[in-house]
């Protein structure tokens, strides 16, 4: 497509005033249609060479030393003090000579989708938040660079080893897009899913965590006699939370096979009676619940449990830090696996959904893609890793990152809850990026499911349904994964 | 050649008219005409916005609306605010208008709003004063589901139980009603009572001299004289009707819920935009919604078509 130059500026006074996403909206049919008809360029990257002349260990991707380098990240529950504090330093420290350019905001697809439709793309986008970039899209737009060098690039640490080589294995899978499947993601933290609770109330009370859900129901009692909630979402933008449990206990009984299944969009996928198993046990949890809480928005359900009015919560391990303002003197956060369902689960209760995530991509026509690339070899150094951890409280996928630092009980605790699951590890579900359409379905069913508006057989239903329309709809290109 | 017809007096004629209309004819057509004749184009394609790469694909995405539960949803949503907001909320905001400016009797022979109007008069129109954003964050609190609600509280103190204001399905688009006609009655207010001063006192003391009580003041006198205001403010509330996008956004629960209970056609066009990524899709809708509005502002302005009265 041709721009005229009009367009540019248009689009780059667009830009510069963020205007908000409803305003982007007719500008950006006014771009889309402008050149309606042309061929778009076929999308190439800028093959940032690894084995180019002048490529060496310390620039393996022949970055441009005085390239200017436009980093977007999303300041959610990490904030942005990462980047602008460890990460874009240590691009500096490599590269003197360049400026970086810094944007730390939340409505990442808003804000970046008329830039992609646009051409003038950031180097490095953390593509994150409810409102990201819809991923697949931009793959099957050509517009995302594939990783692969960066991963056979030597590691900042020690050159003789390969990035791939020194973060947790499945990371690389984890960011697997397009067909043929290429890397196009770097999930950097490693994230761990779970029910989260205060030791210290437990202890007080002479509670344990629950390992099967016969003992959860017991315990239930015990905590509504005492005038605690059991277990508590947020309904009102937090229902993936609820649903990341209804999966998880889904795998634990029936293997990942079923994860994969609904992922590939298997016929009956969410017929299986594991699926429909771990509906029926949490929906049963569910009827403890505050009805209140469906209208309630994550914080507010968080602050409850800090408050002590809730048990247990669903969450990743995020939450330690996102909670650390609210969190009282004397409250300690642990994270414990979701109990089993059956006596006779495929996966013993230890396991837990472990994944790689907080995506970081590299847009194909980037400017300086290959700073791009350089910027998240650094991220992968562990001094950019320890410094990640140590301003998030978050762990990376970065392998022995954590050295010589003093963790907090969450994240002691999600370390002791990785080591206990070894190789049982629940694995993450790639419709949730891949099928917006099937993800939005399912979030609106869990709230029926658990607020006791649908039956578990109902939500199985409903679901297949909606998987089934996902599969016919010929606009909704497929994907699939095997691992 | 005629050339006539040139003359220069003329031509600062049609000029110094051209030069006023050129302004805002431009902005009209670049603000509006061309981003809604883009969209009717955009409809047509397969668009995902993020690249410049589309088909033609016909009427495919309108086809396709005609199976989609949740546009139907969104479209009948619009249907029982449209039946009932505009009428709540200009029944309301005549009320009060007629008691601000002539509910009060008879003061030195002339009729007058009841005690404190003027007051009141700033005071309804506050909702008015606030961004639409900032009404649903307000009635975020206001109706917050728990014992602790500001709505629920007082509620408590007559011992009923919480309600769930947006969680029960057959309760949420009725509450996100109300939040509407609470935020829309004091422009109304404003306008019928402006409406009201303009018709001649004469009038109104007239009527009463001849033993008109207040309720056939209103309904004989007051409200055919400002029909020609309420008409306008029926077709104001009525294109709100198609929109409510914000309240919706903020207020529901999972942006639409539950279960599509309270979701809009905006809010369904944007879902499809930024969550789906379905450009062409989308426009399809905006493009239905256009027609929507456009059908019921032209049926309105017929129906309601009456004699001036001139006075």
């Amino acid at each position: 497509m041709t721009i005229t130059p009009r367009d540019i500026t248009r689009r780059q006074l667009l830009a510069r005033v963020g205007l908000t996403a409803l305003v982007a909206g007719p500008f950006l049919s006014a771009c889309a249609t402008g050149g309606g008809g042309s061929e778009a360029a076929a999308p190439s990257a800028p093959a940032p060479s690894a084995g180019g002349a002048s490529a060496s260990a310390n620039n393996p991707f022949n970055v441009k030393a005085d390239a200017p380098l436009e980093v977007v990240i999303f300041k959610g529950g990490y904030s942005d003090e990462y980047a602008t504090q460890s990460h874009e330093p240590l691009y500096k420290k490599a590269f003197p000579g360049a400026t970086i350019k810094h944007q730390g905001i939340q409505t990442i697809g808003q804000t970046l989708t008329p830039r992609f439709a646009g051409g003038d793309v950031p180097d490095v986008v953390n593509n994150s938040g409810t409102d990201n970039l819809d991923g697949g899209a931009l793959i099957n737009a050509g517009q995302l660079l594939d990783l692969t060098p960066l991963f056979e690039a030597p590691s900042v640490d020690d050159p003789t080893k390969k990035v791939k080589d020194v973060i947790v294995p499945g990371t690389i899978e984890s960011g697997l897009g397009g067909d043929p499947a290429k890397p196009y993601t770097l999930n950097y933290v490693y994230t761990a899913y779970g029910l989260w609770y205060d030791a210290k109330l437990f202890e007080k009370e002479g509670w344990t965590p629950p390992k099967t859900f016969d003992e959860f129901k017991t315990f239930a009692e015990a905590a509504k006699a005492k005038n605690i909630v059991p277990f508590g979402y947020a309904g009102k933008n937090a229902s993936y939370y609820a649903y990341w449990m209804i999966l998880i206990s889904a795998a634990k009984i029936g293997g990942n096979k079923i994860l994969l299944d609904i992922d590939n969009l298997a016929d009956n996928a969410w017929n299986n009676d594991a699926v429909k198993q771990a509906a029926a046990a949490w929906a049963e949890i569910g009827k403890f619940m505050d009805p209140a809480y469906e209208g309630l928005i994550h914080t507010e359900v968080q602050t409850q449990q800090n408050q002590g009015k809730i048990a247990f919560y669903p969450s990743g391990s995020w939450l330690e830090a996102e909670q650390a303002k609210d969190t009282p003197e004397g409250f300690e956060y642990g994270m414990v696996p979701t109990p089993s369902v059956t006596a006779a689960d495929q996966m013993p209760y230890e396991a837990i959904r472990a994944a790689a995530a907080e995506g970081f991509i590299v847009p194909s026509k980037a400017k300086n893609a290959a700073g791009g690339l350089e910027y998240l070899r650094q991220m992968l150094s562990k001094q950019g890793a320890r410094d990640f951890t140590e301003k998030t409280k978050s762990l990376t996928v970065v392998i022995g990152a954590t050295e010589g630092l003093t963790l907090s009980p969450g994240l002691t605790s999600v370390a002791a809850a990785q080591t206990a699951a070894g190789t049982n590890v629940v694995t993450f579900s790639s419709f949730e990026g891949w099928y917006k359409e099937l993800e939005t379905e399912l979030r609106k069913q869990t709230n029926a499911l658990m607020f006791g508006r649908i039956s578990a057989e109902e939500f199985a239903t409903k679901m297949q349904a909606a998987a089934d329309k996902t599969k016919a709809d010929s606009s909704i290109i497929k994907q699939t994964r095997n691992v | 050649m005629r050339r006539g017809r040139l003359t220069p007096g003329a031509v600062r004629k049609w000029g110094f008219i051209a030069s006023f209309l050129a302004a805002p004819l431009a902005i009209y057509i670049i603000f509006f005409v061309s981003p809604n004749l883009q969209a009717l184009q955009l409809a047509l394609t397969n668009s995902r916005g993020i690249s410049p790469d589309f088909q033609y694909v016909g009427l495919e995405n309108f086809t396709r609306l005609f199976e989609d539960d949740v546009f139907w949803a969104a479209v009948r949503h619009h249907g029982l605010i449209l039946l009932v907001m505009p009428l709540v909320t200009i029944a309301i905001a005549l009320f009060f208008s007629f008691l601000l400016n002539l509910g009060g009797g008879q003061k030195n022979g002339q009729l007058s709003g009841v005690w404190g109007s003027s007051f009141y008069k700033v005071v309804f129109f506050f909702p008015q004063v606030l961004a639409v954003v900032i009404v649903g964050v307000l009635f975020q609190a206001v109706l917050n589901p728990q014992k602790s609600g500001i709505l629920n509280s007082v509620l408590g103190w007559f011992g009923i139980d919480p309600v769930g204001w947006l969680i029960k399905p057959d309760l949420a688009l009725w509450t996100i009603i109300g939040v509407m006609v609470w935020q829309g009655v004091g422009f109304y207010v404003v306008l019928f009572s402006a409406g009201m001063a303009g018709v001649p006192k004469e009038i109104f003391e007239a009527a009463a001299l001849d033993g008109a009580n207040r309720l056939t003041l209103f309904f004989k006198i007051t409200l055919p004289l400002v029909w020609n205001t309420v008409q306008v403010g029926w077709v104001y509330l009525g294109i709100a009707a198609f929109d409510a996008f914000a309240l919706v956004q903020v207020l529901s629960i999972d942006r639409g819920g539950p279960d599509n209970a309270t979701t809009v056609l905006p809010l369904e066009i944007f879902r499809q935009t930024f969550t789906y990524y379905r450009f062409g899709y989308a426009s399809a809708m905006g493009v239905a919604l256009v027609f929507l509005v456009l059908t019921f502002a032209a049926l309105t302005l017929r129906v309601t078509r009456r004699e001036r009265i001139e006075y």
